[in-house]
């Protein structure tokens, strides 16, 4: 017998009882397109079970009797006069604890153990692997409790705590809490003011989960990668697009974020991309070691994978699920980044969909409602104050596929609009080997000048002095490359070929960045502090020495090497071998004359 | 329960109860419209019988309460609605699969070409094919070893990879994917190709013909022939068919199976043919917005499954309109591929076959394919040193174009040199010329030896004294 996943469920938080269902028969099919008249209940979003096979899809539109649905599968061979069944639920993710270290369809459905080919409308069970969970009370029968606050933990299900709350919109007296011990992920661990409580509970995946408050607080993430950290830095709850062609290393600076940065749990969403390249991260994930709790990365991982040529609106689905998953995590008071690759791919999902709807396009062929909607995605990011009162945050870090490498082309144009970093990764910069290839004149963030607050009062009162430095010195180097190509190198003044040199020095010895380095892959705060630090003094000492009267030829043709070379040696926290390095180096120019 | 075949593949899995139908309300271009069926599904594969006789087939694009729009795959010409019958066969198309293929040559339908009986197979397969679970890939990490300096050295081509061909009009892309197609191998585990060309003129497919036939006479090929004068919709099913027999091949059969598909653009024109047709809302440069959906449902059945022998892998060949990169077809290729490798005229004006713009071409996943342990401890390092020197080479080359020759320095002309050996030591190579891995790497040496060894810090010091690289300048 085959089974729907997202079967009518009366477990969901938010919601009163559903809707009867309603009952239909397919009129129309158009690839992932279904009309279907009906009787009873059928509200906008509601999913439906398309057939004999009960193929998952949602309505995207009531007319007079009929509904517009769209399949989240292969659709071959389903004819109108076909029964349609309305479940009276939206689309939901299954939210518990065996979510970590799974790997998923955009639907959530687990892919793991799941045969070879995905065959239409065989789904499996629920995403919970293992039969039982250990339960830990951390309330009384009696207790007053509101909505958020916890009930009891999830003990032994990975490297993060796991909290079960207190439904959204639910309040009351702890009738009933379950002793501490071992419990299927559906079975009621507590009852308040009347309403039942599981450890794995439904959340309709395009609504977002509510907050107390929205914060601004300036922390930052950590991701490791010293362009980034440095130049372009992103908050905690923060959003960011990363525009790049084929071939700029999007999916491995992706990649490497996913790996290093210093979130509690990561939320990979491959969203119609390369299967081979989804194979690929989802073993070096299970290979690699968290640097954080010395267990696998991919324990407190969830991935979600709709390959390019799984459903197309099931791509259409999975941001919102992955979003969804964020959510959930964060409000148990956890840090969490959502990394869509790509948002293109989303994009044209949506496009795809809205032509076979008969929209009327607006730009390209998108539907009018593209900035709205990728608008909205973003919007699900941000450091919050949780019901319960904890503090947690989703970051959101999308890639862009901009076709041909257009940047003006709507996807892009409109997603910088709405996000609050752009890391524009561009060609000529991979074309010369310089990854990660951030282009310091393309990107921008946003947050900087709150960062650089929230550094001050903490642990670093001169990053910003120094992120303007290094801004300054490569735009400088930018805009006097362009005077060289014209003129020569030999017809500037010393002065301006030091900034030419400085640039160099800063791009080679402080942006580069090898995700292959066994030491430099990741580069902690100090780290690349230090190395900003020590370069700058190099370039300060090298205009020193062309102020003295040293001809700029002679400076230009040190050997900047052993300082450039520092990022391979120090390790990845190892500020000392820096500054010795930096040191050594400053020695030796000082003997220049 | 296959019934007796009534022409090539294309029978249906059941013709006992079905109703023909024998009213067309409308032709219109490639489509057909019939009226007042029922129980028709989506992507139904449909039989028509003209009043000659004559068979055609087609697909249900859309069906409409009573009315079915059908794609006819073998055009409309000649088809008059009041003597067309036609009979919905109940399911999407399924083809016989298995190993009775090898050796065959067929239309862009899957029918003989080749005098011989239709294809049986002991069983069937859907053309649409199912997607591969992304848990159960294996990542690419052995080659397909084509005997092509080029590729081989630089852009290594990787079992369970996809890895297109761009050209341009004019370029011999076709004798190249002849050449692969001819010569390739998988470390002598068993190895077939599949070489599906569509839209293709007489001449070429001849051409195809006779440059494989060793490989079809040896039981390691089949071929899929739809020439520019055959219908154009079938195009959109060739390819479809041609990776389904490929997918019993490689993971029933336990072979690594190489799928050449030739040329993609004419694929994608008669996707839009169809799109325009049924006036759909035109994406870039009219083709329909489903181009990249409909692109990656045929390039993502590369690969290799944990648990399955064998291997898919994928060659789509395709030229780029007007040279241009950024065209739909090649960019929309190119986010969903593993690389590229790409023909330039320039190299095919200095006489060299085959014309491989080296720096413009990739191949991702070159790094788990080749060096130790899968081609040659060496390979990597001396692909890296070989790009590196090229890139310099064309540095030098436009500083030449401006300052003058004799402006040069003494290093930077031996770069001129290195380029010069690069296309005419390395690249060039015979159209029948087959190389092993061996002869193509010690011409590699030979060629960065042109080089001082000052200017190859790339490659490890014992193997520059092992091959007797020069010191000075």
């Amino acid at each position: 017998m085959v089974t729907m996943t997202y079967a009518p469920d009366t477990r969901h938080e938010s919601r009163p009882a559903p809707e009867p269902e309603g009952m239909g028969r397919i009129l129309r099919v158009t690839g992932p397109l279904i009309e279907a008249e009906y009787t009873g209940g059928a509200a906008m979003y509601d999913l439906v079970e398309l057939g004999e096979p009960g193929l998952p899809g949602e309505v995207v539109a009531i007319r007079e009797g009929v509904v517009t649905v769209q399949a989240y599968e292969y659709t071959g061979g389903l004819a109108p006069g076909m029964p349609l069944r309305l479940l009276g639920e939206p689309l939901s993710a299954p939210l518990g604890p065996g979510l970590l270290g799974g790997i998923y369809d955009g639907l959530l459905r687990p892919l793991t153990g799941k045969g070879a080919w995905l065959v239409p409308g065989v789904a499996s069970g629920r995403a919970d692997e293992r039969p039982t969970w250990r339960f830990s009370p951390r309330v009384k029968v009696g207790a007053s409790v509101a909505e958020g606050d916890v009930l009891g933990e999830i003990r032994e299900a990975g490297p993060v705590p796991l909290l079960v709350l207190v439904p959204v919109g639910h309040a009351g007296r702890v009738e009933r809490i379950a002793e501490e011990g071992h419990q299927r992920a559906d079975a009621v661990v507590a009852t308040v003011a009347g309403t039942e409580v599981r450890m794995t509970t439904d959340w309709p995946v395009r609504t977002p989960r509510p907050v107390r408050e929205r914060l601004d607080t300036g922390a930052v993430l950590n991701t490791g990668q010293r362009a980034i950290d440095l130049l372009f830095p992103v908050a905690l709850g923060s959003t960011v697009a990363v525009p790049g062609g084929f071939g700029t290393g999007k999916t491995v600076l992706l990649q490497q974020i996913a790996k290093w940065c210093d979130a509690d749990v990561i939320v990979y969403v491959g969203c119609g991309e390369r299967g081979n390249e989804m194979a690929d991260v989802i073993d070096e994930f299970a290979a690699l070691k968290d640097p954080r709790t010395g267990g696998r990365l991919a324990d407190r991982t969830v991935i979600v994978a709709n390959t390019s040529n799984m459903p197309m609106m099931a791509r259409e689905a999975s941001i919102y699920t992955g979003a969804t998953v964020a959510e959930y995590f964060r409000d148990m008071g956890l840090d969490v980044v959502v990394i869509a690759d790509s948002t293109s791919r989303w994009a044209e999902a949506l496009r795809e969909f809205a032509s076979r709807t008969g929209a009327l396009p607006a730009e390209e062929g998108y539907p009018a409602g593209l900035a709205s909607a990728i608008a909205a995605f973003y919007e699900r990011a941000g450091a919050v104050t949780t019901l319960g009162g904890r503090r947690g945050s989703v970051t959101v870090i999308g890639a862009v596929s901009p076709p041909g490498g257009d940047m003006a082309e709507p996807v892009t144009a409109h997603t910088q609009r709405f996000v609050r970093c752009l890391w524009t990764l561009d060609r000529e910069l991979a074309y010369a080997r310089h990854y990660p290839a951030v282009s310091w004149a393309g990107s921008f963030s946003r947050d900087a000048e709150a960062i650089g607050k929230h550094h001050a009062a903490s642990d670093d009162p001169a990053w910003t002095a120094r992120r303007a430095r290094v801004a300054d010195l490569l735009a400088e180097a930018d805009r006097l490359a362009d005077l060289v190509d014209l003129v020569g190198i030999a017809a500037l003044p010393p002065q301006e070929r030091m900034s030419v040199l400085g640039g160099r020095i800063v791009r080679e010895g402080v942006l580069q960045q090898s995700a292959l380095s066994e030491r430099d892959a990741y580069s902690g705060s100090e780290k690349t502090a230090a190395l900003a630090e020590a370069l700058l003094a190099v370039v300060d000492r090298c205009r020193e020495l062309a102020d003295s009267g040293v001809p700029a030829t002679r400076i230009e043709e040190i050997d900047f090497g052993p300082v450039l070379r520092a990022r391979e040696e120090a390790g990845p926290h190892d500020a000392a071998t820096v500054q010795a390095l930096g040191a050594t180096m400053l020695a030796r120019l000082g003997e220049v004359s | 329960m296959n019934s007796t075949p009534k022409e090539g593949v294309v029978n249906s899995t059941s013709d006992w109860g079905r109703v023909e139908y024998t009213s067309v309300r409308e032709l219109r271009g490639p489509l057909a419209v019939i009226d007042q069926v029922s129980g028709v599904g989506w992507d139904e594969f449909v039989q028509f019988t003209l009043g000659s006789g004559e068979q055609r087939h087609g697909l249900v694009l859309e069906v409409d309460r009573g009315t079915a729009v059908v794609q006819v795959l073998q055009d409309t010409a000649g088809m008059d609605p009041a003597r067309i019958r036609t009979l919905f066969t109940g399911s999407p198309l399924r083809i016989p699969v298995g190993p009775s293929w090898l050796g065959r040559v067929c239309n862009g339908r899957g029918e003989p070409l080749d005098g011989g009986p239709p294809v049986f197979g002991a069983g069937t397969s859907a053309v649409g094919g199912n997607p591969i679970n992304p848990v159960r890939r294996v990542p690419p990490a052995d080659p397909v070893l084509t005997g092509v300096s080029a590729v081989d050295a630089l852009t290594t081509l990787v079992r369970g990879q996809k890895l297109p061909v761009f050209s341009a009009a004019g370029l011999p892309h076709l004798e190249l994917a002849a050449q692969i197609a001819a010569q390739s191998t998988a470390g002598g585990e068993p190895f077939c190709v599949v070489f599906a060309a569509m839209g293709v003129t007489h001449a070429d497919a001849n051409f195809v013909r006779d440059a494989l036939e060793e490989r079809s006479a040896a039981g390691e090929l089949v071929l899929f022939l739809n020439t520019a004068d055959d219908p154009v919709i079938e195009r959109i099913l060739t390819p479809r068919i041609a990776l389904t027999v490929a997918e019993e091949l490689a993971f029933t059969g336990g072979r690594h199976v190489l799928v050449v598909m030739t040329d993609m653009t004419s694929y994608a024109e008669a996707l839009r043919e169809v799109s325009a047709a049924r006036g759909e809302i035109p994406a870039r440069r009219a083709y329909p917005g489903y181009l990249y959906s409909d692109l990656a449902s045929l390039y993502e059945r590369c690969g290799r499954i944990e648990g399955l022998p064998g291997s898919v892998t994928v060659l789509p060949l395709l030229t780029m309109p007007a040279g241009d990169i950024t065209h739909p077809v090649p960019d929309l290729t190119g986010y969903i591929t593993e690389g590229q490798i790409v023909l330039s005229r320039e190299v095919h004006a200095k006489g060299v076959y085959p014309p491989v713009d080296a720096l413009s071409s990739l191949s991702r996943l070159m790094r788990k394919g080749a060096g130790p342990g899968r081609t040659r401890d060496d390979h990597l390092d001396v692909a890296a040193q070989l790009l590196a020197a090229l890139a310099r080479a064309r540095q030098i080359r436009e500083l030449a174009d401006l300052v003058g020759h004799s402006a040069l320095s003494p290093t930077d002309r031996r770069y001129l040199d290195f380029d010069e050996a690069f296309y005419h030591g390395l690249v060039d190579q015979r159209r029948d010329e087959l190389r092993t891995l061996e002869q193509t790497l010690e011409r590699s040496w030979q060629v960065l030896l042109t080089l001082p060894r000052s200017q190859l810090a790339m490659l490890p010091g014992d193997l520059l004294d092992a091959h007797g690289a020069a010191e000075g300048g």
